[in-house]
């Protein structure tokens, strides 16, 4: 804090008493979900889905879009945040879980790299996204994942910016070291927790 | 391709740091730009942003991205370009309080996807205020390389709407999606494939930044013309994304 006060300047958005706790520090509340793609936007029909896990495993393993659908099957409810300002509380998704993917596989390293169909990367410490942190989704709102939000099927990974939550995924490279993904090369914070405002570089 | 341009450096930049509000100039009836000179300032690429941030006395904060207008020529500040969104909080403080010689908190500048490094050829296609951050590519190019083959489309809806009317040049393709100027007798209503061919550049690089049905529509059609999806870099301002 330095104590500058924008000359004034009057707050505009009050954020509902009992909600103020769940949004970050410096998010704003947003009841649509606004859409962020670096370039043109993927058309992936789900007969050529699939979903791997390759890289430093003792199994590697792919899911086509109906074997994956005869995974264990949740419903998430969770609050989501973009590093362009916006949350969104009380999101529903439905999809797998990363641990019940990753128990088939055997990981044996602890950096994973997620990469998705139009080139798209994201990386995560395997301990990121155990444990009940992470899931392959593809429903919003109890309906399939529209292709502008990352459908057929996206990453969630609520506790970091949604950046790391990789739309239309195709896999995940397990590795031996950690590696930028495509927004962490190009200026954004390796880590991203929104509660620390791990936004850019250097943050 | 060639890269005149050094890359962004793999610093760090961005501290918070209080800027003075040194020019103001009114663009159309909801837009302004605003030149901010600043204590700490690094050349920024083409495209990149700074964040903005107001806080009131409570010490409650609001943040927002604003895409850099000015050249990195124009050294020691940067201009930032901003839309007045009526539910917004940041663009209306600005539109409505913020006077010259007021002192704003910044950090940037950020990002480096959606920038340009200086290849080419290079087709600009911009809706309503996204052609903020394709006008600072438009002015670098002017100033460092003239010769280079840049064109921008440029889509507004209203005759009023154009940002920088007096700047665009026989470099811009304009067309008026609602209500041209009287007498007007270019283009008007959407994009479409016809524009795209008659701006001409091929086998290049492609900045397409607007609303996201724009950037649907104008990334379709560049794929369609033949640009590598690779090629096509894009910013999509959300319904409230840069309120």
């Amino acid at each position: 804090m330095n104590g500058f006060v924008s000359r004034g300047f009057t707050r505009r958005r009050r954020a509902p008493e009992e909600v103020a706790d769940r949004l970050p520090p410096g998010q704003y509340l947003e009841s649509g979900w606004p859409v962020l793609t670096a370039g043109p936007t993927p058309d992936v029909p789900t007969d050529e889905w699939s979903f791997r896990i390759d890289g430093m495993v003792g199994q590697p393993k792919e899911w086509r879009w109906d074997e994956f659908h005869q995974l264990p099957f949740e419903t998430i409810t969770k609050d989501i945040h973009c590093v362009t300002k916006w949350s969104k509380l009380d999101a529903t998704f439905g999809g797998v879980s990363i641990d019940v993917l990753l128990d088939q596989v055997e990981p044996l390293d602890a950096y994973a790299m997620f990469y998705s169909y139009g080139g798209y990367t994201t990386n995560l410490p395997i301990e990121e996204i155990s444990d009940g942190k992470a899931w392959v989704v593809t429903e919003y709102d109890g309906e399939p994942l529209s292709r502008e939000h990352g459908g057929p099927a996206r990453m969630l990974v609520p506790h970091l910016y949604f950046w790391k939550s990789a739309k239309w995924v195709h896999g995940m490279t397990v590795m031996d070291h950690d590696e930028p993904g495509f927004w962490e090369v190009n200026g954004y914070n390796n880590h991203g927790d929104p509660w620390k405002e791990e936004r850019y570089w250097g943050d | 391709m060639e890269s005149p341009l050094p890359p962004v450096e793999q610093r760090a930049p961005g501290r918070w740091q209080i800027g003075t509000v040194s020019k103001i100039k009114v663009e159309t009836p909801r837009v302004k730009s605003f030149r901010i000179e600043l204590p700490m300032w690094m050349p920024h690429l083409p495209g990149q942003h700074y964040d903005v941030r107001l806080t009131d006395p409570d010490g409650y904060h609001a943040e927002r991205s604003y895409s850099i207008a000015s050249s990195p020529l124009d050294e020691g500040g940067v201009e930032l370009t901003i839309d007045k969104l009526e539910d917004g909080e940041v663009s209306p403080y600005f539109h409505d309080v913020v006077v010259e010689g007021d002192r704003v908190e910044v950090r940037g500048p950020f990002t480096s996807y959606f920038v340009w490094r200086g290849e080419k050829p290079v087709l600009l296609v911009g809706g309503g205020s996204g052609v903020v951050p394709l006008m600072c590519m438009l002015r670098h190019r002017r100033r460092t390389m003239p010769d280079l083959p840049m064109r921008l489309i440029y889509s507004v809806r209203h005759a009023g709407d154009v940002i920088y009317e007096e700047e665009m040049g026989d470099e811009t393709l304009l067309t008026f999606t609602r209500e041209p100027p009287e007498g007007w007798s270019g283009h008007t209503g959407h994009i479409d494939a016809e524009l795209i061919f008659e701006a001409g550049i091929e086998d290049g690089i492609a900045f397409v930044c607007g609303s996201n049905g724009f950037v649907e529509s104008g990334s379709q059609l560049l794929m369609d013309a033949g640009f590598d999806p690779q090629q096509i870099r894009t910013e999509r301002f959300g319904p409230t994304g840069t309120g």
